[in-house]
């Protein structure tokens, strides 16, 4: 599916009230092969305060692919990508409108439990951030945190996730050791062992690569491809040649300036299987920015 | 195509070398760096002349009374009175400011900076906690005569340590939540979006990340309000320390605490026949003091040294 027709061009808010009628409209519309989709975003707007950082963006994410949102700075990917697992309900000026539907459930409904949201969509950030813990204790502390598991099974399920995160030979003298004493890219692959390690469904990850050399970059790049058929990735990143490598669909955002204000805000601009935004794109946007023009 | 030549090569060198070798004695950094050391002079010469002259004016009272001067009680006679009961004073007052107002502080300050939405109210309420830290010690004096002497005489019996220890913690309340508040401000955004990425409530991000990355600098916070807690006086005269006679020393009777004997002590008139004189006294109480605060600091100092090693994770 595509959302070529520039998302920007709808011009009404729809704030989630004609969910209904948006979701019969997109269900007329599919016309690819796509399985049923893990994400369905609906004219999502994020507010921070007065300022609008991005508005409208309607998309599907579907399951055991890896996504990648690109686009220049400022554009609201990341923003979009914090409103998947309600990272954003932690800045209080922040104001989500629209509808996000995880399996079929509202995921700003009053009832879901963001916690539990975010521990089933789980995230790797742009700076490694792993606890100042063991390297153990790192990957133990999501687990533990729905306790009932006993040491030998949490001994299995940390080995499995550093196994899972190509760290588990780098570390398994040292696992007692901190965790702040890896590299930066071991770090990394950690942060991600601690995601894998609470089994989500969903890993978001926000620019991961961005402070790490080519190398671990490549180690990084490579586990995202091994550990695709089990979980749905989702990329943030400003470097088109990762999401041309790593990503079977890509979303390019780009920002516009408001009519208004002399804020700007950004858009989605068009969303579709990588090899065609980076062949054949259809808005000139995009291929402006992919073939290297602006940005 | 430009080739340079010998001469206008050497010609830039002895720029350089002129330039980068010039004499790079600046008038005005030798100024400040002499004004800066001066002052560093005077802090720490009046720092050890005070020091010095309070232990050559204690050494009589320790050397004639010894021990007695720790465990005697009050009096008339300075050759003859001891310090037990403002020992036990301050000290009580002490555990109770541990008690009351560093998890008070700390909630608070948690509280504030993690869970109260950043809006007007929030920033007013911080804005009269910093003002509150600069009231001086005396209105809380006053405030802790008709509240904790008077309305709340059945819990702390009137004039008692308990009242003492009570008016103190909230004159230091205001040090705790603000040290508090800038230590949980200081703890990386990214350990938080770690906790939380792997689902953890806010409370448990809280407790597992937040607290223990700011307990340095919540402790460090801690320790400064103990030690004002134990120097103050003003606060103990409003709410009715004793000066005169104390045979015996209770959490729910008269009290009193060293400060209030110093403060006592150094205004009676030196005159007596003894070795020891009002003034060897005080200086003796004031010696105790401070050993009784070095002591809460090197607590301290050893809880955060054992918070700070856990931070950097070993």
């Amino acid at each position: 599916m595509s959302t070529s027709d520039s998302p920007q061009e709808s011009g009404a808010l729809g704030v989630g009230a004609d969910v209904s009628t948006s979701l019969a409209h997109e269900q007329q519309t599919k016309s690819d092969s796509m399985d049923l989709p893990i994400f369905a975003v609906r004219d999502l707007s994020v507010k921070y305060g007065e300022f609008r950082a991005v508005r409208d963006v309607t998309l599907e994410i579907s399951e055991h692919e890896i996504t990648a949102f690109i686009g220049p700075s400022g554009c609201g990917k990341t923003t979009v990508l914090r409103c998947l697992n309600r990272m954003n309900d932690f800045i209080d000026s922040a104001k989500v409108e629209g509808y996000i539907d995880y399996h079929g459930v509202d995921l700003y409904h009053e009832d879901v439990n963001p916690n539990e949201v975010r521990r089933r969509i789980g995230m790797v950030f742009q700076k490694p951030n792993p606890f100042p813990k063991s390297i153990f204790d790192n990957v133990a502390y999501g687990p533990r945190l729905t306790g009932g598991m006993s040491k030998a099974d949490l001994n299995d399920l940390v080995e499995r996730s550093l196994r899972r995160a190509a760290l588990w030979d780098e570390v398994k003298d040292r696992l007692k050791a901190s965790a702040l004493g890896l590299s930066g890219g071991q770090q990394q692959r950690l942060c991600i062992a601690r995601c894998i390690a609470v089994e989500p469904d969903v890993i978001l990850m926000d620019e991961p690569c961005s402070a790490l050399d080519p190398i671990a970059t490549a180690r990084i790049e490579d586990l995202m491809q091994e550990i695709k058929k089990d979980y749905t990735i989702i990329i943030v990143t400003h470097n088109m040649q990762q999401a041309a490598r790593v990503s079977d669909r890509t979303a390019f955002f780009t920002t516009e300036m408001n009519t208004e204000s002399d804020r700007r805000t950004g858009v989605l601009v068009e969303y579709d299987t990588t090899n065609k935004m980076f062949s054949v794109p259809s808005d000139e946007r995009t291929e402006a920015y992919v073939t290297g023009r602006f940005g | 195509m430009p080739i340079v030549t010998d001469s206008q090569r050497s010609a830039t060198r002895t720029q350089v070398h002129q330039a980068i070798t010039q004499q790079n004695r600046h008038l005005p950094s030798i100024v400040l760096s002499v004004t800066l050391l001066v002052a560093v002079t005077f802090t720490l010469l009046t720092l050890f002349s005070l020091l010095a002259r309070i232990v050559t004016q204690a050494i009589p009272a320790f050397s004639e009374r010894g021990a007695s001067f720790l465990s005697g009680t009050i009096g008339s006679e300075p050759g003859k009175v001891g310090i037990w009961p403002g020992l036990f004073g301050s000290f009580a007052i002490g555990i109770g400011v541990l008690l009351i107002a560093v998890p008070l502080g700390i909630g608070a300050a948690i509280y504030l900076e993690e869970y109260a939405e950043q809006n007007r109210l929030n920033r007013f309420v911080v804005v009269n906690i910093r003002n509150l830290a600069g009231v001086p010690a005396v209105i809380y004096g006053v405030l802790g005569l008709i509240i904790f002497v008077g309305w709340l005489k059945p819990v702390t019996n009137g004039g008692t340590v308990v009242a003492a220890a009570l008016t103190l913690a909230i004159l230091v309340l205001p040090v705790v939540i603000i040290t508090s508040m800038e230590a949980i401000r200081a703890v990386p955004m990214g350990l938080r979006d770690a906790g939380y990425g792997v689902g953890a409530s806010r409370w448990e991000v809280t407790r597992d990340h937040v607290v223990p990355y700011a307990m340095p600098g919540i402790l460090t916070g801690t320790v400064l309000a103990l030690a004002r807690a134990l120097g103050e006086a003003a606060p103990l005269i409003m709410i009715g320390a004793i000066t005169g006679l104390l045979p015996e020393t209770s959490l729910s009777g008269k009290f009193t605490a060293i400060p209030m004997l110093i403060y006592s002590w150094s205004g009676r008139p030196d005159s007596s026949g003894g070795n020891i004189g009002w003034s060897n006294a005080a200086a003796g109480a004031g010696l105790v003091l401070l050993a009784l605060v070095l002591v809460f600091n090197v607590i301290g100092i050893f809880l955060r040294n054992h918070f700070e090693a856990k931070r950097v994770g070993t």
